[in-house]
């Protein structure tokens, strides 16, 4: 047996030279910071999840019927007289939502330790696009189950586009192919959620691994691996710091995979809609065309941007303000590696201006999500009586608006200016023996 | 072929004209994708107008009618709400639907009521921000959200806020005022939507 593998192996190498060499260069050969530590489970959980989506998914498809008509009982058909259909069904939604946990926490993780500097720049970029696409995906898919937040879902995201001056209307109709989001819209939606996003999700993943790949993990002390000393138990020429992706971080991430699957089942199982941020209720009501749900709001990972909307009133005649203060608010984080001239990559070893800042950025980021998600609807009338809510909800909204856009303008400013006072960063990752 | 001398300018112009006529043919061959988007001739089609009675319509009570998948909101205006009309001019963006709003009623409704007749309500429900339906909230009494409320519509969306013309508040996120429908009275309780009166510009 193992003489006919090794026998199959060389067949393969004769033919294909540079397959094994491949693999060697991004697993057992590609050489990591020893230093890893939890924040650095989400990458490859993200993987996880991606895979999860795409095999749930083509499961969906085969029961799914992509039509105004027969969309929303082909869910419930799902949910009820397919097999093991409700698993596969609450194994996706609950995906989505761990999809955007997991990236957001990945994202911190970059910015924390600094991992989109030099020469990393190219690395954050593909992953922003990354996060481009995949709420993209998410939005589409959100709504293929045609509820009536489904469809008023999709009509409030499509006409964000509308308030763009002259083209808007034009625009809007040309993305739901219709006056209003129908057939033509989900029909086409369907398209893009199960076979071109998913695509391009795939190639940036590539693409996104490639480039870090090129140029090395960052780790949480924010040193250079390949500009410290050379040679490790597995090759000269390493960086002395490193160890194989292969089998060592293969074999930690399982534990964190064993960690997340423990969580990812408690929901499926116990709690599929979280309460209403996973699965909203309204959305177990067929789309009405004629009637706004009466609390209509974006899942969670959606609102930060979507009480940014909400936050900027009109001016001028026109609404295009709000879309781009929120699009803006997206567009900034592109803007990272530029914004930030600090030359001390981890929090480990920044001033404290940078720690103070990122905390009430995190925070500003959370509080929008609380306005954007009712809660400060909920609890300005109960913990302060009856006041004005418009008032104070706004107020509280822009100040976290500012708050969140002001955090780029004081790290530009804090690093460009120098006022930065960074402590000293060690030679090597500070676990080497 | 001859071992001449490589012509680099024929070559260059070569790749640049091949790249143009490439280029050109991948433009050309994209329109009929991005045209397939377009709103198809069955969902063009639908659009006729839709003939209501105004019989059953109570006294400050709303009735949504769909016209073009388009909520059209009836109301048969109280008095007092009317009353409370000029009064909000302070507030709203384009009391006078002449600014910005300039385009968002036929001629024949661009006025304080934005109506043909005061009492009757004719509008397009479809909020001016990013198209949700607004609620109708017409009791003036004050609500958690605005306590000298005079009647009007909230959306749920983003919170904007209309009075009972359709005109929009200041400090919202929608810019305009809602849209009124072309429409007429074939009789006195008979609206047609989708038709402007006979002779109307």
């Amino acid at each position: 047996m193992s003489n006919v593998l090794t026998r199959l192996g060389d067949w393969v190498t004769e033919r294909a030279p540079n397959m094994m060499p491949a693999y060697r260069k991004h697993m057992t050969e590609y050489y990591a910071p020893k230093n890893f530590n939890l924040w650095y489970y989400f990458g490859s959980l993200a993987f996880l999840v991606l895979i999860n989506q795409i095999v749930t998914g083509i499961f969906l498809t085969m029961n799914y019927n992509p039509s105004a008509a027969g969309a929303f009982d082909s869910v419930q058909y799902i949910m009820r007289d397919v097999e093991w259909g409700w698993l596969i069904r609450y194994m996706h939604s609950t995906g989505a939502s761990l999809f955007f946990v997991v990236v957001f926490l990945h994202m911190f993780r970059g910015i924390m330790y600094g991992s989109y500097k030099k020469p990393r720049e190219l690395v954050w970029l593909l992953g922003m696009l990354i996060y481009l696409a995949l709420m993209a995906e998410a939005f589409m898919g959100y709504v293929l189950p045609w509820g009536n937040m489904s469809f008023w879902g999709a009509k409030v995201i499509i006409s964000l586009f509308g308030t763009i001056p002259v083209i808007g209307n034009g625009l809007v109709e040309w993305i739901m192919g219709d006056f209003l989001p129908g057939d033509a819209t989900l029909n086409r939606f369907f398209a893009l959620h199960v076979i071109a996003l998913p695509l391009v999700l795939l190639l940036l993943v590539v693409l996104h691994l490639a480039a870090l790949h090129e140029v090395g993990s960052n780790n949480p002390d924010g040193v250079e691996i390949k500009k410290g000393p050379k040679g490790n138990r597995w090759s000269a020429l390493a960086p002395a710091d490193g160890i194989p992706f292969h089998p060592y971080y293969t074999v930690k991430d399982i534990v964190g995979v064993g960690f997340f699957l423990l969580i990812a089942a408690f929901i499926i199982f116990f709690a599929p809609t979280l309460g209403g941020w996973f699965l909203e209720h309204d959305n177990s009501i067929m789309a009405n065309n004629l009637v706004t749900p009466a609390e209509i709001k974006p899942v969670w990972y959606f609102t930060p941007f979507y009480a940014i909307v909400r936050m900027i009133p009109s001016f001028l005649g026109s609404a295009v303000w709000g879309v781009l203060a929120m699009f803006g608010a997206i567009a900034v984080l592109f803007l990272f590696p530029w914004l930030d001239r600090g030359k001390v990559k981890s929090i480990r070893y920044r001033g404290t201006g940078f720690k103070v800042a990122l905390a009430v950025f995190v925070l500003a980021f959370i509080g929008l999500g609380a306005v954007g998600a009712g809660v400060t609807a909920e609890v300005i009338p109960e913990w302060f009586g009856n006041v004005d809510l418009t008032t104070w909800e706004n107020l509280f909204g822009r100040v976290m608006t500012a708050l969140y856009f002001g955090f780029f303008a004081f790290l530009w400013a804090y690093t460009y200016f120098g006022w930065e006072k960074t402590k000293p960063v060690p030679d090597r990752v500070t676990m080497h023996d | 072929m001859a071992n001449e001398v490589v012509d680099h300018g024929r070559r260059r112009f070569l790749t640049a004209a091949t790249a143009v006529v490439g280029a050109v043919g991948i433009v050309s061959a994209a329109v009929p994708f991005i045209k397939s988007w377009e709103p198809s001739a069955r969902a063009k089609a639908a659009g006729a107008s839709v003939v209501q009675s105004l019989k059953k319509i109570e006294l400050g009570q709303q009735l949504i009618v769909g016209w073009r998948s388009l909520p059209v909101f009836i109301v048969n205006r109280t008095p007092a709400q009317l009353a409370a009309l000029p009064g909000q001019d302070a507030r709203l963006v384009d009391p006078k639907s002449n600014g910005s709003s300039a385009n968002q009623q036929p001629r024949y409704a661009q006025n304080e009521t934005r109506s043909i007749k005061p009492e009757w309500l004719v509008m397009v429900g479809i909020c001016t921000h990013l198209g949700c339906v607004p609620n109708y909230v017409g009791e003036m009494k004050p609500e958690p959200f605005d306590p000298n409320w005079q009647g009007g519509y909230y959306c749920p969306c983003h919170h904007s806020r209309y009075d009972m013309a359709g005109r929009v508040y200041q400090d919202v996120p929608a810019p305009k005022n809602m849209e009124i429908p072309p429409y007429h009275f074939i009789d006195d309780m008979t609206i047609q939507i989708g038709v402007d009166p006979k002779g109307a510009v």
